[in-house]
């Protein structure tokens, strides 16, 4: 009975752990692809929404690749579209803009790579909601077409919308709503959302004087997470939930034991008197304890991963990740141990005058 | 002094002056009443008498599960009065083997891990054999059953093979026959006779039933505390 309880939590673990891994990924993997070590936001920007607020100078870019420790630096927009192909295929877009020869440009696993202006590379994803490679893009509200050039391999998304690619002036010219044929004022093409940095290996510039000297914001690419839509509110969600069912599963496990403890009063009043130490059936409950937990975990991660990879195929923001559904295990396990610890340790106010007939 | 001592050899167990008092709403009641008993190893010594009277107080004070007011208690020559918690727990362990009512096995042992249970609760210096008393107590063929599968006369056979594990020099039995009908009483405090004397046990047995005392050494009269032997009557 309690086992099956455990396992039913175990169960819950594994599918809230690979939600919040999927939430995750959902929200951020496109980000987590790039390979940077940090982004050069605007200077006092509002860091839970950076990527939407802030603009820099792109030649803040030549600062920072200047900076000692830094490998590469690049002009990076993000920005959030709404598209619709020439097959009718409604499509959000976070459109990143790169330079098509910085190194920040993904290689494409089907069709071409990004080499010019009105390309765009998408995720991956996209293919199987119906684009294909050649079909026009058309940008709501401007009018502006982007050839599909290739797709990207797996899922690359941001904010819970699909990534694509493009040149960073064609990124410039959307994001400032300048429709085909109008003149671009000359500081739509000097901004951009951030500066893209790469370390060099092992390198550590310091940040804070590269900042004061560019003008900008620096954040960790793990720090930029945060500037998600949603991420934040989403992640500690599911995480307040995650802890709540840890605190559950003590508390369950505690009240098992104790009324398991309660049960076994006589068996252990016999041991008592039988000589056993108060160190032999604390040590002995807690082995079972143990054992069960151990046992119920196993088979309800089991149970958990198996539904898993069938909700990793479906919609849902779902990925099974071995060290999440690793680390929400040994949690479930510990705490699990504490609320049984609570439990068992009834068995040292056992009297072992009650194992006689009565206790005269 | 109120003795029932009858016997001077070296004592497997001696109590001397003992005096137990219990609350009783407010009031104190003598549970035990300046008691004196020695029993010698091998003998079988029976307390009879009505419930109330003391019986299983007498177990308690001699097994060193409760600490009597005043008077001695020794098995040989360790001092259970003196003798703080955990030594009291080892003396128990090494020293002293319960036999309770109804047996009260574990549940989850086999019959044989039932004999095996007082040799994992901590070091035994000459340990029996389980298969052998097993066998002893004619056993060996229930080996692997659980005390469920088991009648209350085998039940209390294991549970006194399992009393008799540790070689211990004092056998303490609780009503054996207060869950089996005449005849499984018979067999099973004749064998605790017999063990008794195989083995150089002083044991001391609580009961209701006066058609087995026959098997016992010695009887004696528990009433309101105080202990008698029963030819005084």
């Amino acid at each position: 009975m309690m086992g099956s309880v455990v396992a039913l939590i175990a169960v819950l673990m594994v599918l809230l752990s690979g939600l919040s891994v999927g939430l995750v990924n959902d929200g951020v993997s496109g980000l987590k692809k790039l390979e940077v070590s940090s982004f050069a936001f605007k200077s006092g920007v509002d860091k839970s929404a950076a990527f939407t607020r802030s603009i820099v100078d792109t030649e803040a870019a030549d600062v920072w690749a200047g900076a000692d420790g830094v490998a590469e630096s690049a002009p990076f927009g993000l920005t959030l579209v709404n598209t619709r192909t020439d097959r009718g295929v409604d499509v959000d877009l976070a459109l990143f803009g790169v330079e098509a020869d910085s190194w920040l440009v993904p290689r494409a696993a089907i069709g071409r790579d990004l080499a010019g202006p009105d390309q765009v590379l998408l995720a991956g994803t996209l293919e199987d909601a119906g684009v294909a490679v050649g079909d026009v893009i058309e940008v709501d509200q401007l009018g502006r077409e982007l050839e599909v050039v290739g797709f990207l391999d797996g899922q690359h998304t941001f904010g819970h919308v699909d990534v694509g690619y493009v040149d960073l002036r064609t990124w410039q010219e959307i994001r400032a709503g300048i429709r085909p044929g109008e003149e671009a004022p000359d500081h739509v093409h000097r901004e951009v959302t951030a500066i893209a940095v790469l370390n060099e290996d092992g390198g550590e510039p310091d940040f804070a004087a590269v900042d004061e000297a560019a003008g900008t914001t620096s954040m960790t690419l793990e720090e930029s997470f945060g500037a998600s839509p949603g991420y934040t509110a989403e992640l500690t969600t599911v995480q307040m939930i995650q802890w709540f069912l840890y605190a559950i599963s003590a508390l369950v496990v505690g009240a098992f034991f104790t009324v398991v403890t309660i049960q076994r009063r006589q068996e252990i009043a016999v041991m008592r008197a039988m000589g056993a130490s108060t160190g032999y059936l604390l040590r002995d409950s807690l082995i079972q304890s143990v054992i069960l937990l151990l046992v119920a975990t196993a088979a309800g991660m089991g149970i958990g991963l198996l539904l898993g990879v069938s909700l990793s195929a479906s919609e849902m923001p779902f990925a099974l990740d071995v060290s999440a559904v690793t680390v929400a295990s040994v949690f479930l396990v510990l705490l699990g141990l504490i609320g049984a610890a609570f439990g068992v340790v009834r068995v040292t106010r056992v009297d072992p005058l009650t194992a006689l007939g009565a206790s005269r | 002094m109120n003795s029932a001592m009858t016997n001077t050899e070296s004592a497997g167990l001696m109590m001397s002056g003992v005096t137990l008092l219990h609350d009783d709403g407010g009031s104190k009641v003598r549970a035990l009443d300046d008691v004196s008993l020695t029993v010698s190893p091998g003998e079988f010594v029976a307390v009879v008498g009505p419930s109330g009277a003391g019986k299983s107080s007498l177990l308690a004070v001699a097994g060193g599960l409760i600490r009597p007011d005043a008077g001695q208690v020794r098995i040989g020559d360790i001092d259970l009065v003196t003798a703080s918690r955990r030594d009291l727990a080892n003396i128990r362990r090494t020293q002293i083997g319960f036999v309770f009512q109804s047996a009260n096995l574990l549940p989850a042992l086999t019959a044989l891990d039932q004999l095996r249970l007082p040799l994992t609760l901590g070091h035994v210096a000459e340990p029996r054999d389980p298969m052998q008393m097993l066998e002893e107590v004619g056993m060996a063929d229930r080996a692997d059953r659980r005390p469920h599968q088991l009648s209350g006369g085998e039940r209390q056979r294991v549970g006194i093979a399992r009393a008799l594990m540790t070689r211990p020099r004092l056998l303490l039995v609780d009503e054996p026959t207060a869950a089996l009908d005449s005849s499984r009483s018979q067999e099973v405090v004749g064998l605790l006779a017999r063990e008794a004397h195989k083995h150089g046990v002083a044991t001391v047995m609580v009961t209701h039933d006066r058609d087995v005392l026959h098997h016992c050494d010695r009887v004696l009269q528990m009433t309101d505390g105080k202990l008698i032997p029963v030819d005084t009557i």
